[in-house]
């Protein structure tokens, strides 16, 4: 891998970026591996990596249905934030964070992670007890999290409003300063070409077909490019898990919905700061191209459709032009959807399975970009050492047996 | 937006209707004699397909009566709703 530098931008500019290498290999799929990871999202991408950096695995494919990226990864709207509620959440959340922090260093690519701070708005008292107790479970587990007032929050976000004639008046809300954007594209290329360069085979437009099994063990799987003999099988494919844990033989504790996201023209800066609203149902941003970012909920039912339904995207917008008078002549550019694998406690699995071999993280929803480095990070662990690590332990598929549920609705429900 | 067939009523906006996930799951009648997987299983597990789904919806802003459909889950097409 040739680093990319300063040096690097100035060489290939005179070149007339001729020379750039690709950012990583094409290779055909090899008869055997140590680990086969399915699914090139973020998460499997930064499962790869950590298994050949932290755990010396290197003999590793990931299989890519698509191409690097496609699913939710490149479809999300890149809030990335540690302030959730439970400590079992917080800390796996609060890891990923510490990761973002030296993730362009780490990488030798530039994911602009940027920590522009995340209000989460209260509008009313009982928003406002949940902001506190939130804010307070967050410093109790050293995480940066504050509690604002209106006078403050007018100040930094000035379009806002926040008048006491405002249909939903702004009490106060949790500020994480930390919390920010990254550009999602760079994340999953970023993990990409580091894992490439420590030997993983990335492979792309190669669907997994069925997961082959021997007694209780795992063997390897079938792909539209031939079958691939595994010791292990590491499978992150988000809105597509219940289609491979059937494939295993495997039910799930999740449904995959509909999610929509929106961005709009590209305007002169005008918002410096991520602004999310439970109570409204909507939140938003603005990118480097000046064009706003906006999300808000799942469409109610079931769908792989990578598309939901109109109203959805009025409701979104409606909350937006509550929040922001002013945005209401904005004219929106681009609407997509994503398929999200909803959890009945809004948090992830990452855990082993009953089937020796095979491990599954998934259950991410709305809100798994965050938690990209950590989340390939802790499954890289529990793949190597067939164990989870403390970190993701609490997020085992046993606790929906245990009923050691990890109740996140209040900090992800809209909140992404 | 889904035009859906209430059995009742006919044909309605989406917007009249909520959903009310994976049809056919009945509680156990002696959920003493169930496993914690069992028990589990009936709770939390979803058959989640890509394709056809038989599910619930509700006529919340009509009827209110409860009816089954069997939508895909990939096109939206219902292929028919019915009567519980
Ligand atoms: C509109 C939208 C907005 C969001 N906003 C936020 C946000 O602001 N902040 C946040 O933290 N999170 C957000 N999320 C959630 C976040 O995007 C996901 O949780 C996260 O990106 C999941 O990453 P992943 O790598 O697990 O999944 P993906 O990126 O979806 O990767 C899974 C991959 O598996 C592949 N695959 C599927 N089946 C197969 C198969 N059979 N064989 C091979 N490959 C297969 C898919 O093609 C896909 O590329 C949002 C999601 C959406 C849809
Ligand atoms: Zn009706």
């Amino acid at each position: 891998m040739k680093k990319y530098s300063a040096l690097s931008l100035v060489r290939n500019a005179l070149g007339h970026n001729r020379h750039w290498q690709p950012a990583w290999r094409k290779p055909a799929p090899k008869q055997e591996y140590d680990v086969v990871v399915v699914g090139g999202g973020g998460h499997g991408l930064a499962t790869a990596y950590y298994l050949a950096k932290e755990h010396g695995i290197r003999n590793v494919a990931v299989l890519e249905k698509g191409w690097v990226g496609g699913g939710n990864t490149g479809r999300n709207t890149t809030i990335v934030r540690s302030n959730y509620l439970w400590t079992e959440a917080s800390l796996l959340y609060e890891k990923s964070m510490q990761l973002w922090e030296g993730l362009s260093q780490e990488l030798n690519y530039n994911v602009m992670f940027s920590q522009r701070g995340v209000y989460n708005l209260g509008h009313n008292l009982q928003d406002m007890r949940d902001i506190e107790r939130r804010v307070s479970a967050n410093r109790l587990n050293g995480i940066d999290a504050e509690v604002v007032g209106p006078a403050e929050i007018s100040k930094a976000i000035p379009l806002l409003d926040t008048s006491a004639s405002a249909r939903y008046p702004v009490l106060g809300a949790s500020l994480q300063r930390r919390a920010g954007v990254a550009r999602h594209d760079a994340v999953a290329w970023g993990f990409a070409r580091a894992a490439d360069a420590l030997g993983v085979d990335i492979i792309e437009q190669c669907e997994v077909t069925g997961i082959r099994r021997n007694g209780g063990r795992v063997v390897g799987v079938e792909t539209t490019r031939g079958n691939v003999v595994a010791n292990k099988v590491a499978v992150v494919v988000a809105g597509h898990a219940s289609v491979l844990a059937e494939m295993a033989g495997m039910r799930l504790p999740i449904e995959s919905h509909p999610l929509q996201a929106f961005v709009s023209e590209p305007l002169k800066p005008a918002l410096d700061t991520v602004v999310m609203s439970g109570a409204v149902h909507g939140y938003i941003s603005q990118s480097d191209k000046g064009e706003l970012v906006i999300g808000a909920g799942i469409d109610a039912y079931n769908g792989y459709g990578q598309r939901g339904s109109f109203q959805t995207i009025e409701h979104t917008m409606e909350a937006i032009v509550a929040l922001f008078p002013s945005f209401s002549r904005v004219r929106m550019l681009r609407q997509w959807g994503g398929i999200v694998d909803v959890c009945p406690d809004a948090c992830p699995i990452i855990s082993k399975t009953p089937v020796d071999g095979l491990y599954f993280n998934c259950g991410w929803g709305t809100g798994g970009f965050k938690a990209t480095p950590g989340s390939g990070w802790a499954f890289a662990h529990t793949i190597a050492r067939d164990q989870p690590h403390e970190l993701n332990a609490p997020f085992s598929l046993q606790r929906f047996v245990s009923g050691a549920l990890i109740d996140e609705h209040g900090a992800a429900a809209v909140a992404h | 937006m889904l035009l859906i067939k209430c059995p009742w009523c006919g044909e309605r906006a989406e917007t009249e209707f909520s959903y009310g996930g994976e049809a056919g799951i009945k509680r156990p009648l002696e959920p003493d004699k169930l496993t914690d997987e069992e028990w589990a299983d009936y709770l939390f597990n979803r058959s989640n397909p890509k394709g056809a789904h038989h599910e619930l919806w509700n006529h919340a802003g009509g009827c209110r009566r409860w009816f089954e459909a069997e939508r895909d889950t990939v096109t939206y097409r219902i292929a028919v709703t019915r009567e519980l």
